[in-house]
């Protein structure tokens, strides 16, 4: 078994985060489905906006990082996003957000899908474009306007936000990759038909044999093969479906605490979906210092893990305060109580 | 709204981009080829940096069509920091809290959808200057 790794070096060039305004406390979903008598997960999730969804939040994310970047955006060769809310069944959100940016019409633009883990892959994807000479900058998104069914237990932390990412070639970059590894198998732990508005899942069969063996055997893997030990590491970034899963795999495979709190943002902001990693890698990314060390597991249901290795380089401090901050987002917060996120999420239907 | 309107008008909406006369070196919003100010060809894209100021506003409680999702929502005149004076919706801000003067920033939103099956509309909108906590 051998880790992913492009011939040239790269690496993340820039990142821009992006969490909506609006936060549901998990305490409200609680007094309208429970009684006040469930247990909590998180203590609020992200909504978005009314006039929010997956493109405009790319947008935003993307801009961040051509800020910090100070790259032109007619030099980016590839706009991806992954998601699981694209806006649109057939019409790219890639090319809205491409011309948005301004990095029409000379780019590649894709929407990718994988559930949570839609985002890392197209990181995978941007790294191997940069990796193999074909561009110098491509684009890569993770973002998620992700639905929980009222009531369900997924509706505490189905949640809104995400990260852009611009790999670039390693002399330009932020943070080197030192390597990748992806693991997948074909575990039905959650799904949603076409037409559905609302995913299905299978209880605690998302855990075992999901989350925790897909992200545990993908970080496993990468630190054997490059000789790393979790103490190697400043920060651990895990995907983040609610706080109790990312704690657990993290402590089970040795890491401490100090590393994983940096980088986890559930609790405050709930599951990003595709957005999770990629959003809680930007918060780390913002405090993080040169020769630290980074390593960020996504997972996806269906199931899959990406593992990455990153190394943080002189460049970071030059470009932190060049985009508002992962931590300026979470700080900008109005709660709202359950009618109005019925309102804002379109769940109410008019008879 | 005609696909091949929103078509021609997407870079403007969505990356509030004018042009500037290369005459007498106004910054036009929306673009519009000759230039108000001295009368000659003014088609050279310029992309706006999105800062300005709340000029005037008004709060919207009876919208038109296909904006029922904001109510209430502000509706104001936005003092570009290169001068032009434009018309745009107001968002992540509750009505009671602009004011004339407030400091505001672009940023690309949903401005509403043509039915179910129809187009999503995306456009300029401002909204208060994100705040750093971190700086």
């Amino acid at each position: 078994m051998t880790i992913m790794k492009p011939l040239r070096q790269v690496g993340i060039v820039s990142y821009g985060a992006y969490i909506p305004r609006y936060r549901l406390p998990a305490q409200e979903i609680n007094r309208i489905w429970h009684g006040n008598a469930g247990l909590l997960p998180v203590k609020a999730k992200a909504v978005p906006g009314p006039d929010e969804d997956t493109i405009t939040m790319s947008i935003e994310a993307a801009r961040n990082a051509l800020r910090r970047a100070q790259v032109d955006p007619s030099e980016l060769r590839a706009v991806w996003i992954g998601s699981e809310s694209h806006p649109y069944a057939v019409k790219p959100s890639s090319t809205i957000v491409a011309e948005a940016i301004g990095a029409t019409p000379q780019t590649l633009a894709g929407d990718w899908e994988f559930a949570c883990k839609a985002g890392t892959e197209a990181l995978q994807a941007a790294i191997a474009l940069v990796g193999s000479g074909m561009a110098h900058y491509a684009l890569a998104i993770g973002m998620d306007t992700a639905q929980g069914r009222p009531g369900d237990a997924l509706e505490y932390t189905a949640a809104a936000g995400g990260a852009a990412y611009i790999v670039g070639p390693g002399e330009e970059s932020l943070a080197l990759l030192e390597g990748s590894f992806s693991f997948v198998t074909n575990t039905p732990d959650f799904w949603r038909r076409p037409y559905q508005h609302y995913p299905q899942h299978g209880g605690r069969f998302t855990g075992q044999p999901a989350y925790f063996r897909h992200s545990r055997e993908a970080a496993q893997h990468l630190m054997e093969e490059l000789g790393y030990k979790p103490e190697d590491f400043a920060y651990v970034v895990f995907h983040q479906p609610n706080v109790r899963f990312p704690t657990r795999v993290a402590k089970e495979l040795g890491f401490r605490p100090e590393q994983v709190q940096p980088g986890l943002l559930s609790p405050e902001i709930g599951n990003a979906y595709a957005g999770s990693s990629l959003v809680g890698l930007s918060a780390v990314l913002d405090i993080a210092q040169p020769g630290q060390r980074i390593l960020q597991v996504s997972f996806g249901s269906g199931a899959g893990s990406d593992a990455f290795c990153w190394l943080i380089t002189e460049r970071i401090n030059e470009r932190q305060n060049l985009a508002p901050k992962t931590r300026d987002y979470i700080a900008r917060r109005r709660e709202i109580d359950y009618g109005l996120y019925v309102r804002y999420r379109g769940k109410l239907l008019m008879h | 709204m005609d696909i091949s309107a929103y078509w021609r008008t997407r870079k403007q909406r969505l990356s509030l981009t004018g042009e500037i006369c290369p005459h007498c070196g106004a910054k036009l919003f929306p673009p519009r080829d000759i230039c108000p100010h001295c009368g000659k060809p003014a088609r050279t894209p310029y992309h706006f940096s999105g800062r300005g100021t709340v000029y005037s506003f008004s709060i919207v409680y009876n919208p038109p069509e296909g904006f029922e999702p904001f109510v209430p929502y502000v509706v104001a005149l936005v003092k570009l920091e290169e001068g032009s004076l434009i018309t745009a919706q107001l968002t992540d801000v509750e009505p009671e809290c602009v004011y004339i003067g407030m400091p505001v920033e672009m940023v690309t939103r949903k401005m509403r959808e043509e039915d179910e099956d129809g187009l999503v509309i995306y456009n300029y909108k401002f909204r208060p200057v994100l705040q750093p906590t971190s700086l």
